[in-house]
């Protein structure tokens, strides 16, 4: 019964805020590319560069809060390849994002190296300062800065001109283009968008919830962010659901012990949950149709 | 120019190719302020593309665009949208998961402040609907609501715009006769308020109902500039744009019915929101005969023959195939009995639209000798096949290698006629074969139909035009809320009859 009584415990739902961070992030960028109608599988690529970017911003300068302007300009970067090649360009969103993920990884060792003469993890750069919340637990500013967003996602989404022309952009661009919106724009500005925020949230893991770089320390949060953004129906507070459940899960991991459970079996929960969800079983996740499909004036 | 401000529209001299095809090749079109105006001609003839020209969703190799005495440029949509002109496409723009409201205003969103303003919005909009009697509910998916209503809020989207000019492209060809009436009040109501109409169709009647002047295409030319419609037949219309004489009426020697080939009984069907559309249908189809099914669309037309053919799972009541029983099977075991199946919805059930000619003309028959070799897919043969289809049928495309998004609408729909009549049917599922495909097309289509009837194959139409039921079928049954609720012989069928059992105006005992 110990096991229950932690599992509920208040400290342990608040620190899944600090988990959930960087999913949160991730996901609203999500958001905004998908329902424009572009798919990013590249927000692990872009979350990796974001937090390599803030560590060398922070160390080059010392002041931390120039790394989170270099993280998002490092995903900003990447995205903007990605808007480029699949939106300008019309080529394949799955294969580029792909690449961009491959050559992330690639780079951030590459540049480990080469910036820091190191091979795992890079020195020790100053990180962001922390907030004590509810007297509990401590938090850094980026996780404010997610929970924040949430509401304002869900506003400009739901309550704007841009929003509104974001979801139909998603669902039939030429209904959009016929009535004078220019689609492609629309698209570009999206994934932009969607890589500043994924850089962002790079830096949550790297100058936010530590002082170092370390490779692939990203983990496949991209991935899962994606998970959260389809388990929360391409909503933003749906998505904010998904990604404090999957942050809950990774706290359990890291702070609970169970007596047979391997911790790394409960990681894997959120997989579990999404792989049910696209399987239909708990209610359904219907993506916003024209996603994936590269536009061309004046088609049907 | 010479006729200094007498047209609203002028498009002079455009031309337009497309690789292998030029759609349009120096066509005139003079449209004046306040008019009806409609736009005919063949499949392919080019109309579409010229009004997509015009509306700045394609641009013109050559030609020039006169707006109100002034040249203008159509580059984009937005500058159609500025001038004042507005389209209604041949497939809808609507998004459906958003509501009527939101498709009205995107683009053009009322504002406060940062965000919308749907009080103003939804003003606006009960303002027009009330204004030109276009009735719609603001705050419906567009998902949930029929087609005669999403058209109407296509065409409050154009007003909300402020379009003088509003176009239509083959606006009826999805509507039933009702809402017809209503959209030619519509019409009206919209020229006493001095706006002017464009409209396409391919159904003389409506040519001679609604509008002022005719604009006739052919090949991509534009043969009779402008004729006022007083002053032709629908005869002569025909022949203006098919270039030849067109018989408008179905010669056909009595039917040599055969033993029964479909009988279906007591039929329960479903509709994708549950509720049961079809509701105890029974009839039976005869080798060499032509059954037709009258009715207002709604009534369980699409879901029977859904059931029928294998898309849909009927709930209750069988079906029998020669003798056979075929209830609830799936489609490919129905198709692969030799029941042909033209679907009503060609883009969605009749066609893969980015897969070539050659492939479409296959679809269904794929997996069988000849087209399927064990493994490997028979290209020589498909292709060659899809040539004969192509010449046979008169599609008008490049060649059996374009894809089916890039043929006319009327076009497509031969495709999928060409289809099905070739593989010799034995029982042959017509759903509404003729929609939107041009009179010299529906003449060869029914003559198609009757001699496939004379070679002994069972026929099942199902039609929104009366017309079409009433000069083709040999029996017709009218449908009524789910029901057969009269089987006529067809020689002895009444229009007046017909029309009044299909709104379930009269009682009659099914006669079989
Ligand atoms: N995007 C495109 N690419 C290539 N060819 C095209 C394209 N759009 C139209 N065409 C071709 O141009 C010709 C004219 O087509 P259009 O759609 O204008 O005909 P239409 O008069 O509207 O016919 P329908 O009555 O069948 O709708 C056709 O031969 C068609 O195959
Ligand atoms: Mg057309």
């Amino acid at each position: 019964m110990g096991t229950i009584r932690e599992l509920l415990a208040i400290p342990l739902l608040l620190t899944s805020f600090r988990f959930a961070t960087p999913l949160i992030l991730a996901a609203l960028g999500g958001i905004f590319n998908e329902r424009s109608g572009v798919i990013n599988i590249a927000l692990e690529g872009m979350m990796l560069f974001g937090a390599f970017a803030a560590v060398y911003g922070s160390g080059l300068t010392g002041n931390p809060w120039i790394g989170v302007l270099y993280s998002m300009i490092a995903g900003l970067s990447f995205a903007l390849i990605l808007a480029l090649v699949c939106v300008t360009f019309k080529a394949n969103q799955i294969v580029v994002a792909t690449g961009i993920n491959i050559f992330a990884s690639g780079l951030t060792i590459y540049l480990l190296q080469v910036l820091f003469g190191v091979a795992g993890t890079s020195p020790r750069v100053p990180r962001l300062p922390a907030v004590r919340f509810l007297g509990i637990t401590r938090y850094n500013p980026i996780t404010f800065i997610a929970v924040a967003l949430v509401p304002i996602v869900w506003f400009i989404l739901f309550k704007t001109p841009w929003g509104l022309r974001i979801r139909a952009i998603g669902e039939h661009p030429s209904a959009a283009d016929t009535l004078g919106v220019n689609v492609n724009k629309y698209r570009f500005i999206c994934v932009l968008i969607s890589g500043t925020l994924a850089g962002l949230a790079g830096a949550h893991l790297s100058i936010g919830e530590g002082s170092a770089f370390v490779r692939e320390m990203t983990q496949g949060r991209g991935f899962i962010a994606l998970a959260a953004m389809i388990f929360g129906k391409w909503h933003p507070v749906g998505a904010f659901g998904a990604a404090m459940l999957f942050g809950y899960a990774e706290a359990i991991a890291i702070r609970v012990d169970f007596a047979y459970i391997p911790s790394e079996l409960i990681r894997a929960i959120p997989y579990f949950i999404t792989i049910i969800i696209l399987a239909g079983f708990i209610g359904k996740a219907i993506p916003p149709k024209a996603i994936g499909k590269p536009y061309f004036k004046g088609e049907d | 120019m010479s006729e200094e401000n007498q047209y609203l529209l002028e498009m002079r001299g455009i031309t337009k190719t497309f690789p292998g095809v030029k759609a349009n090749d120096n066509v005139n079109m003079l449209v004046e302020k306040g008019e009806i105006h409609a736009l005919v001609g063949e499949n392919g003839a080019g109309k579409t593309t010229l009004m997509k020209i015009l509306y700045g969703l394609y641009d013109s190799d050559a030609g020039e665009i006169y707006y109100e005495g002034q040249k203008v440029d159509m580059s984009q949509p937005q500058k159609a949208i500025d001038l004042g002109i507005g389209m209604v496409h041949q497939h809808f723009k609507l998004v459906d998961t958003l509501t009527v409201t939101e498709n009205i205003i995107l683009g053009s969103e009322p504002r406060r402040g940062l965000t919308i303003n749907y009080n103003e919005a939804r003003n606006k909009v009960k303002e027009i609907s009330e204004n030109y009697g276009l009735k719609v509910d603001p705050e419906a998916k567009i998902q949930d609501i029929p087609v005669g209503m999403q058209q109407r809020v296509e065409i409050i989207k154009i007003l909300f715009r402020g379009a003088d000019l509003l176009i239509f492209d083959e606006p009826t060809a999805v509507l039933t006769p009702q809402e017809i009436d209503e959209l030619f009040e519509i019409f009206n109501s919209l020229k006493e308020q001095g706006k002017t109409i464009i409209f396409i169709t391919h159904k003389l009647r409506e040519v001679k109902t609604v509008s002022d002047r005719i604009t006739v295409l052919r090949d991509g030319k534009s043969v009779d500039t402008v004729v006022n419609t007083e002053e032709i037949s629908e005869k002569d219309m025909a022949e203006l744009m098919v270039g030849r004489e067109v018989l408008l009426r179905v010669d056909k020697e009595k039917a040599n019915p055969g033993e029964e080939i479909l009988k279906v009984e007591d039929l329960h069907v479903r509709d994708n929101r549950g509720i049961t559309t079809v509701n105890g249908i029974s009839f039976s189809v005869k080798k060499g005969e032509i059954f037709g099914i009258a009715g207002v669309e709604g009534n369980g037309q699409t879901e029977l023959v859904e059931a029928l053919t294998g898309l849909r799972r009927a709930e209750q009541g069988r079906v029998y195939y020669k003798g056979e029983d075929i209830t609830n099977l799936d489609a490919r075991s129905i198709k692969d009995k030799h029941i042909g199946h033209i679907p009503e919805d060609r883009q969605r059930r009749g066609l893969v639209t980015d897969f070539s000619l050659s492939e479409n003309f296959i679809l269904g028959f794929q997996h069988q000798k000849p087209y399927s070799r064990s493994l490997f897919m028979n290209y020589n043969l498909i292709n060659n096949h899809a040539q004969d289809l192509i010449k046979e049928y008169d599609v008008r495309t490049s060649g059996y290698n374009s894809l089916v998004n890039k043929l006319s609408g009327g076009n497509q729909q031969k495709v999928i006629i060409a289809r099905e009549f070739d593989q010799q049917p034995e029982l042959l599922i017509a759903a509404q074969p003729t929609r939107g495909v041009d009179v010299g097309s529906i003449e060869f289509i029914h003559k198609q139909l009757i001699k496939k009837r004379d070679d002994g194959t069972a026929i099942l139409l199902i039609s929104a035009e009366l017309n079409e039921i009433m000069s083709l079928s040999d029996r017709i049954g009218v449908i009524f809320e789910g029901r057969i609720v009269a089987v006529i012989e067809g020689d002895r069928a009444d229009e007046r009859e017909i029309g009044s059992l299909m709104t379930g105006s009269e009682e009659v005992e099914v006669s079989e």
